[in-house]
């Protein structure tokens, strides 16, 4: 080791050491990044979360087609749909459509199948139960039908409006390039 | 404080006692009163700040929960070590295990005697103080190697044998840096190196000479590595060791160990006030004794925790360093800088043997001028990062 190479060790060792050091220093005056979970804040937290949060999941079961895309898209099957025909009506009913969000593990593939986006994640993560039963979410309490898509577009402005919201959330969150394409573009 | 005992005992305080057992008993008492009086809460509350301060500048909040602005934290932490089940190893060699945090310990407590919080104010003024201070400090080196090998566990023995070659390392460039200062002061009376300077920035020894500027930040350095602080913590370094001598412990014993880390901060931080920065030097403001000891207790202290705060800020800042790394500025740089440092001084002390008065003030305004350009670079870091500024030191 040559002599100058060990000044210029020692040099570079003070200096690299004294701008760190004004790095650090200059953190104690910035905002800490913590919010204070449990604590109020102004707004809800769930709403200060970022739009494609993905949290736990939700089911419109109004725009719900019954399809069970998500059913079989599922990789640890934490969705089980059931339904059946009633005799007199031919009509189809949803029996059950439960979330086991226990071992949900927030991949978002069933909501990238779901052709309404009626399945989606919501801003909620408050989970906690004391027992893992209860965190199955069931979103059909009685029989229900299924949606049937129109040909020309929803008529019923109460439909329409959630399918509007259904296929918005598509766009931002489940297409393949997601809402970044369409936040620059 | 042997004065002040005569005195009572001249006054017929203790008609009738040994004077040996009074003596004792003031040992005890004085030692018990300076531990949990002062010691105590000290590294406690060290504890707390300095979680406090590597959150802020980690941008987080850190613990600030329990009493105001979570400064009771350190009481909850100790209360709950405190009631934790204390558990040794069935192959420990229990005997060592159990006494090694107290040797760990009682190396750090030792130094709180020759401790000068002001002219009055120390527990016992050797004439071999700062001599005292290197020996006692040293002790934790024996505790830690007890840690290290009782556990029966190879990540404690590995970092109790770190932690001993880190130590006995860097006792040799903390020794030759004192020592550029007993040579200066002629004495290593703790009080007798502070008298040897004076109130003003000029009148320190930090700024005497350039030999001494160096010596005071080798002797900083020195002194983290010997209290094991990051960036020279690979004794407990986490990513290899787990926690290193401490692996094993639990409970209040656990505690004891770091109890002992946060109380030395204060120390190393003491002895550098003591050495280089004029100690409890006040200018004459006033001559009521009681208000000067308590000037002077103040001045020592807020110079002293300045060095902790420092201490804090390092720890937040720089990576741990790797074992050969730490060897190599040990022995490569440090060693061979104060042995410079020393000779520096000698001459120096040749030349000007009075001292250069001219000298030690230009020494003192590049100082400040150090101290503005790091602010310059503070405020670039600023408007470079643009965050949102906070002020507030509470959140
Ligand atoms: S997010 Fe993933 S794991 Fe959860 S239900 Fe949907 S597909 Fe299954
Ligand atoms: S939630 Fe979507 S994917 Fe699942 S069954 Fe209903 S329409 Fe099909």
């Amino acid at each position: 080791m040559s002599v100058a190479s060990y000044v210029k060790n020692i040099k570079d060792t003070v200096t690299s050491v004294f701008e760190g050091m004004t790095i650090t220093f200059s953190h104690l005056v910035r905002r800490p990044m913590t919010i204070q979970y449990p604590d109020k804040i102004p707004v809800p937290i769930q709403e200060t979360l970022p739009r494609r949060y993905r949290g736990i999941l939700e089911v419109d079961m109004d725009i719900c087609t019954g399809c069970l895309a998500c059913e079989r898209d599922c990789p640890i099957t934490c969705i089980t749909i059931g339904i059946e025909m009633d005799k007199e009506t031919k009509q189809r009913n949803f029996t059950h459509f439960d979330i086991d969000i226990c071992k949900c593990m927030y991949c978002g593939l069933c909501a990238e199948a779901c052709p309404t986006g009626s399945i989606r994640h919501s801003q909620e993560f408050e989970g906690a139960s004391y027992n893992p039963a209860g965190l199955v979410r069931h979103f059909v309490t009685q029989p229900a039908p299924l949606y049937k898509p129109k040909k020309g577009g929803e008529t019923d402005p109460k439909l329409a409006e959630k399918v509007d919201t259904g296929l918005k959330y598509l766009d931002e969150f489940a297409t393949p390039d997601g809402g970044a394409a369409a936040e620059e573009g | 404080m042997q004065a002040y005992i005569d005195q009572l005992i001249r006054d017929g305080y203790f008609a009738g006692m040994p004077k040996e057992v009074v003596y004792a008993v003031a040992m005890v008492l004085a030692a018990f009163i300076v531990l949990s009086v002062f010691v105590a809460p000290l590294a406690g509350v060290t504890s707390w700040l300095e979680r406090r301060v590597w959150a802020r500048m980690q941008s987080r909040v850190g613990p600030n929960r329990v009493g105001p602005q979570g400064i009771l934290q350190w009481l909850a932490d100790g209360i709950k070590n405190l009631l934790k089940e204390d558990l040794i190893p069935s192959a420990a060699d229990a005997k060592l295990f159990s006494l090694a945090p107290y040797v760990v310990f009682v190396g750090f407590l030792c130094a709180f005697v020759v401790i000068p919080f002001g002219s009055q104010l120390i527990v016992a003024d050797l004439n071999i103080g700062i001599l005292y201070i290197l020996a006692v400090t040293s002790l934790v080196v024996v505790g830690i190697l007890m840690a290290g090998w009782s556990s029966n566990n190879k990540w404690s023995l590995l970092g109790g044998m770190r932690s001993a070659a880190q130590i006995v390392s860097y006792e040799i460039p903390a020794g030759l840096s004192i020592l550029t200062i007993v040579f200066l002061a002629g004495t290593m009376s703790m009080q007798g190196i502070i008298k040897a300077q004076g109130w003003a920035p000029w009148d320190w020894f930090l700024f005497n000479n350039p030999f001494t500027f160096a010596a005071f930040f080798l002797y900083f350095t020195a002194a983290l590595a010997e209290g094991n602080r990051t960036p020279f913590d690979i004794p407990e370094a986490e990513s290899e060791l787990v926690a290193g001598y401490v692996t094993e412990y639990s409970g209040m014993r656990f505690l004891f160990f770091f109890f002992a880390e946060w109380g030395n901060l204060y120390v190393i931080g003491a002895v550098a006030t003591t050495l280089f920065l004029g100690g409890w030097q006040v200018p004459p403001v006033t001559s009521d004794p009681i208000l000067l000891g308590v000037l002077q207790f103040v001045v020592f202290f807020l110079k002293a925790y300045l060095w902790v705060f420092i201490a804090m800020w390092v720890r937040a800042t720089l990576p741990r360093v790797r074992v050969d790394q730490l060897m190599a500025l040990c022995w490569k740089y440090m060693v061979p800088l104060s042995f410079l440092c020393l000779l520096g001084t000698i001459c120096w002390m040749l030349v000007f043997p009075k001292g250069n008065q001219i000298f030690s003030v230009a020494m003192f305004v590049l100082g400040l001028l150090i101290v503005a350009y790091f602010f310059k670079r503070v405020v670039f870091q600023i408007r470079h990062a643009r965050p949102e500024l906070y002020f507030k030191p509470h959140i």
